[in-house]
């Protein structure tokens, strides 16, 4: 039975695809007439949930913000004080010169822009070589590309570790972002998406007389713009946040990434107090940045999470 | 479907040199490295390796404490695999009613995904602090248990299960959602017609049709909580109390580059390489499932 719910407008918001706006169905039944406007109580009951799902998501987050913006007397008190204090600039610029953020951040960056723009350069080639060639050996490319997916890091630690080091790449930008660069998931991305474009494209080029690479450069890359963006924002965050390799490759303090470098403000030794509000500071710093791209590039984001993992 | 090919004999290869170069050189020839070394007992500080058979695994396998990282890592997987899967549904089955604001909730629910799992840990350090933090406080009036991470292993757990999963909820939310928005609207209308009730309707309907989903993501948790794991533990807890956050990926890395003993170490991943690749080809044999609704 239906209510006098008259704006049933159900706006899908899927991701790749802009919101369309439905036509609105306007529901004439005998009720609709009414002047009561009846509460429709599970919709509330569904907002009010889902408003309590993201207040709890949210704390941890806020409670670290608030964190940072107090003074340590602050920080130990009882009851615990939920409320943001005064002290954010003193904290930030503590925090910053303390862990040497600057370079830091620099570094993660350089990481997750190399990383994602070598993964997405590769693959495209890769991918490229597979669907518009027939050479031999091409299955055997292509199933020596899948099985690095069974091949994750903790795997091969320590050989993988003699090798960079065998090619004097430690403590370097190319020993941390280089190693990290083949890609299964961007490639099988890249080669269903080149499959999708009509064989026509390929014989006008062809009869035009574009060669391959000018195929590749003037026709594939324009159309392969929305996956490269999507690509793009799920290899930065995962760039940014990679731990276990930089760890390792890294031993000096101006090539350490952000995440590893955080560590750097927590005292290890039993006789150094944690400065938490400093600690709280550092981890926003870090945090920010791939947070941002998810919240700027949301629509390319869940599209390149989906999508890369088929 | 015969496709257009460019004639060239050469050029394919060297498209491809760039990928089989960094797949050979980082990934196989390691791999294959790491198969070598599990048969040999290499010693730390040079020398000859000695090849010793199956010895790095038997010691292993005879190996209390491994057997407990073996425990350790399933339940943290399963912790992890639990909480953020299920969560995910349930918060993505409310988001997916016809609501408005649907787009700002799904970025409400979705950005933790952005942070990285050691500074995800670092904060809830904080929450679980024993002295400071607000969450002992809080359980401190309820109960006169005494809530401290760094005296109990499973507090330790908790801890490490709930900053990883808090990390991992958005990724499965998006999932659920776009499982959830495949699902034709004629389909629930015809249930509506019907007269299903809403718990028959999700139950009868929703529930089949996400299956694949829900199939896929509780592999990839999995295979995320073992083997991305090392950060939370690594940042966190070191793997204390005790061993009681010691998973394999820790030790197999305390093992090797703490402990020097490579030869456990690679035993370690052999037995890692094998949990991926069954964990892997699980996932590949379901793959064509999640997109067929």
């Amino acid at each position: 039975m239906s209510d006098a719910r008259t704006t049933t407008t159900a706006v899908i918001d899927r991701p790749g695809i802009a919101a369309r706006p439905r036509p609105t169905i306007t529901v004439h039944s005998a009720e609709a007439g009414r002047p009561r406007r009846r509460v429709d109580w599970s919709t509330v009951l569904v907002h009010a949930a889902l408003i309590a799902a993201v207040i709890l998501i949210a704390f941890p987050l806020v409670y670290a913000f608030v964190i940072s913006t107090q003074a340590m007397d602050e920080v130990i008190q009882k009851p615990p004080r939920l409320l943001p204090s005064t002290h954010l600039v003193e904290n930030y610029v503590e925090a910053w010169q303390r862990s040497g953020m600057a370079r830091l951040l620099l570094n993660s960056a350089i990481v997750a822009v190399g990383v994602a723009v070598g993964k997405i350069s590769i693959s495209m080639l890769s991918a490229f070589a597979i669907v518009y060639f027939r050479f031999r050996g091409a299955s055997l490319v292509f199933w020596s590309i899948f099985l690095t997916l069974m091949l994750p890091i903790p795997v091969r630690i320590l050989p993988t570790y003699e090798v960079v080091g065998n090619i004097g790449w430690l403590n370097s930008y190319a020993g941390l972002t280089v190693p990290l660069m083949a890609s299964a998931t961007a490639t099988f991305l890249f080669r269903q998406f080149y499959l999708t474009i009509p064989n026509e494209l390929a014989e006008a080029a062809q009869m035009d007389g574009a060669g391959p690479l000018r195929f590749l450069w003037s026709f594939l890359l324009p159309l392969s713009w929305a996956n490269i963006a999507a690509l793009f924002v799920v290899l930065f965050i995962y760039g940014w946040n990679e731990y276990f390799w930089p760890l390792l490759i890294t031993n000096t303090e101006e090539m350490r990434t952000v995440v590893i470098g955080l560590e750097r403000l927590i005292p290890r030794s039993g006789t150094e107090l944690p400065t938490w509000n400093y600690i709280m500071a550092g981890a926003m710093m870090a945090l920010i940045p791939p947070v941002a791209v998810i919240l700027f590039m949301q629509r390319w984001f869940v599209k390149g999470l989906i999508e890369s993992d088929k | 479907m015969k496709r257009t090919v460019f004639p060239n004999r050469w050029l394919p290869y060297l498209l491809v040199l760039p990928q089989l170069l960094v797949t050979a050189v980082f990934f196989f020839w390691p791999a294959g490295k790491s198969l070598y070394l599990s048969v040999f007992k290499s010693p730390p500080f040079g020398g000859r390796d000695v090849f010793v058979g199956l010895d790095n695994f038997t010691a292993l396998l005879a190996n209390r404490e491994y057997y407990e990282s073996v425990l350790n890592s399933f339940i943290f997987a399963g912790g992890v695999t639990v909480l953020s899967v299920l969560g995910g549904l349930v918060i993505a089955v409310l988001a997916n009613q016809k609501i408005r604001g649907l787009a700002l909730y799904r970025t409400a629910l979705l950005w933790p995904y952005g942070i990285a799992p050691a500074v995800a840990g670092i904060i809830f350090l904080f929450i679980f602090h024993p002295a400071y933090g607000i969450l002992p406080y809080f359980l401190s009036f309820v109960t006169a248990y005494e809530f401290n991470w760094l005296l109990k292993g499973w507090i330790a757990m908790t801890l490490v299960i709930v900053a990883t999963s808090w990390t991992h909820l958005g990724y499965n939310i998006a999932f659920f959602l776009a499982g959830l928005q495949g699902i034709p609207a004629s389909v629930m209308e015809a249930a509506s017609v019907d007269g299903a009730p809403p718990l028959r309707k999700f139950t009868a309907i929703v529930v089949p049709l996400i299956s694949p989903v829900t199939f896929y993501l509780v592999v990839v948790n999995m295979v995320f909580a073992f083997f991305n794991s090392f950060p939370v533990i690594h940042a966190v807890t070191q793997g204390g109390p005790g061993n009681a956050t010691e998973i394999m990926v820790f030790k197999l890395w305390k093992d090797g580059f703490v402990g020097l003993n490579l030869g456990s170490s690679a035993a370690q991943s052999v037995i890692l390489m094998a949990v991926v690749i069954g964990l892997t080809m699980l996932q590949f044999r379901f793959a064509e499932k999640k997109v067929t609704y």
